[in-house]
């Protein structure tokens, strides 16, 4: 039990030496502007890959959905900031609770159903949150909620990722984590084995758009701006994008995916009309020849590295 | 008979009438059954009797549409199957349902489910609370897959895992939840003779090293025969016939369901 606490320590360290160096960089303006931009984005990805995984991953329940727990977070953050003048801690609290409370109680009766009509119930909830913000004159409506001060920084983003990713580990290796991998494996039977399936549905649904609502305050304190075109299913498409190119189970993957995915299109920001036609060539070579993503279900430990003799991959949360 | 009467029972296990129907179809009607502490009963049947479907009212995955079911003294109608199983009643199932992605230790591990104390703060934190308890589970775990031979196999995936395995695999994580009444549904499905002769050994066995009773559907007369105490018949959702497996064996009922009316 002590080498798991020690494997977390040197985890933390890891992480620590990562920002270490890109915070180095990013004062000394080795990296510039553009992708410091793209950094903070990387890091908003990876908490919505990985909680999208939670959801989709660990628990196995076909959400599509996550961009309207995305917008949740990101006005709620910025009504806190920008109309009741708070500072950026309550409205980090207010858009992760009220992210969360909405899928809860939307993930109680819709997680009753499974497979494709889940997906299509959460696919109509995003949409449906999107056009209520779209509707709302008191966030600007179509033209979305403008002057929000810019209080994301690149160690808040980083720093809360890391502990997002530490709570999301933590929770896969518990027994509510093995409840939820009994859901997604056999739900019948996760059932006969005295657990209290709709519970840790439910449960997995609800961290999971919470640290989506996280995600949504970071992005909108970032860009200034919360619009609803910046929440809709394409979004949605885009984070689940990231977690099955990683590895649908898989937190690392997710990390993974959000890094490559994000990288990409910040690559090709000159070429926009590029951007999808790769993305979908992309996909379809992944689900060819490696249908169950680049991890599958695996995390990519240092173990891991060291069994296939070449660290080819980087980040290791 | 009044309703202050029903709930009197003394019986581990009793169905009181029990029935259910589906559309125009009773699978099972008027089913009395009972099943005491430490006792070894059979439920057989030809094909479509509804013995699977009396094991899912007696698990909750159906409600019965008339009668009674209790368990331990209390009324279990309508619970869910996980209420049920936390009351003290495990399953496996026909066909096998093991979570097959997941390692052999896993699938045990997930069966302990209940007996867990720590709460979701502290898992995220990893308190002392939790590393106990999970060192814990895991060593309770290691100690039954050892009892089913699988313990060299705890981290391969359960569907690596051969057929007999698996089937033991379904019986250790079942056990795990630490069940007063176990109920096997066709556990000798699929395996050779030899086989079946030391499922029979084992299933004695469990009854005697874990203290369980135990219910038991089963096609291969000479597994329920050998082992059953009593023994109880279903054809056509009706329990035609219940007693020791002599009774059994010479009722003139169950010669005719299992091998037709005798002509002349």
């Amino acid at each position: 039990m002590n080498s798991l606490v020690k494997a977390d320590i040197r985890k933390l360290g890891i992480a620590a030496v990562l920002f270490a160096a890109i915070y180095g960089m990013l004062e000394t303006e080795i990296i510039g502007a553009f992708w410091e931009l793209n950094l903070v984005l990387i890091m908003i990805n990876i908490i919505l890959a990985t909680s999208l995984n939670m959801i989709n991953g660990y628990t196995g329940q076909f959400s599509i959905g996550h961009a309207g727990f995305f917008a949740i977070g990101a006005y709620m953050g910025a009504i806190m900031t920008v109309k009741l003048g708070y500072d950026m801690p309550v409205a980090l609290i207010v858009g992760t609770i009220s992210a969360g409370i909405v899928g809860f109680l939307v993930g109680l009766p819709t997680l009753r159903l499974n497979g494709d009509y889940l997906a299509i119930a959460t696919l109509g909830l995003g949409e449906i949150i999107r056009i209520c913000i779209l509707n709302i004159e008191y966030v600007g409506g179509a033209s979305g909620l403008m002057g929000i001060p810019r209080l994301t920084t690149f160690p808040m983003a980083f720093w809360i990722m890391v502990a997002i990713l530490f709570f999301i580990k933590n929770f896969k290796n518990s027994a509510y984590g093995r409840a939820c991998l009994a859901i997604r494996e056999n739900e019948i039977a996760a059932d006969t084995m005295g657990i209290d399936t709709t519970r840790y549905k439910v449960m997995a649904f609800t961290l999971g758009a919470s640290f989506a609502g996280t995600a949504g305050v970071l992005f909108s304190h970032y860009f200034f701006i919360a619009h609803p075109a910046s929440f809709t299913f394409m979004r949605s498409f885009d984070i689940l994008t990231m977690v099955v190119l990683g590895g649908l189970g898989s937190m690392t993957g997710s990390v993974t995916g959000a890094i490559v995915l994000t990288f990409i299109s910040a690559a090709l920001s000159d070429f926009p009309e590029w951007r999808m036609l790769i993305y979908s060539v992309a996909m379809i070579v992944l689900m060819l020849y490696r249908p169950q993503g680049l991890f599958g279900d695996k995390e990519l430990s240092l173990q891991m590295i060291r069994s296939l003799k070449m660290g080819g991959k980087k980040n290791d949360d | 008979m009044t309703t202050e009467a029903k709930t009197e029972t003394r019986h581990l296990l009793d169905l009181q009438n029990v029935s259910i129907v589906f559309g125009g179809l009773r699978a099972v009607s008027n089913v009395n059954m009972y099943i005491d502490e430490h006792e070894l009963i059979g439920l057989i049947g030809p094909n479509g009797a509804g013995k699977t479907t009396a094991f899912n009212l007696i698990t909750g995955v159906y409600v019965p549409t008339e009668g009674d079911i209790y368990f331990d003294g209390k009324r279990i109608n309508g619970k869910k199957s996980y209420q049920v199983t936390q009351m003290g009643m495990a399953r496996t199932f026909q066909n096998i349902r093991l979570f097959s992605e997941l390692p052999v230790i896993d699938n045990v591990k997930i069966a302990y489910h209940m007996h867990i104390q720590y709460n979701l703060p502290e898992a995220i934190f990893r308190t002392k609370k939790y590393f106990r308890e999970e060192d814990d589970v895991t060593e309770k775990a290691m100690e039954l897959l050892k009892i089913f031979h699988l313990e060299e196999h705890a981290n391969d995936l359960a569907k690596n895992l051969p057929y007999g395995a698996q089937r033991r695999l379904e019986i250790a994580r079942a056990l795990a939840t630490e069940p007063k009444l176990l109920l096997l549904d066709e556990p000798a499905a699929g395996m050779n003779p030899q086989e079946t002769k030391e499922l029979m050994e084992m299933i004695r066995w469990l009854r005697d090293h874990f203290h369980l009773a135990i219910l038991l559907i089963e096609h291969d007369m000479s597994l329920v025969m050998g082992v059953c105490q009593r023994i109880y018949v279903l054809e056509y959702g009706l329990c035609i016939a219940n007693g020791t497996p002599d009774e059994i064996r010479h009722n003139k009922r169950v010669i005719e369901a299992y091998l037709g009316e005798e002509v002349s």
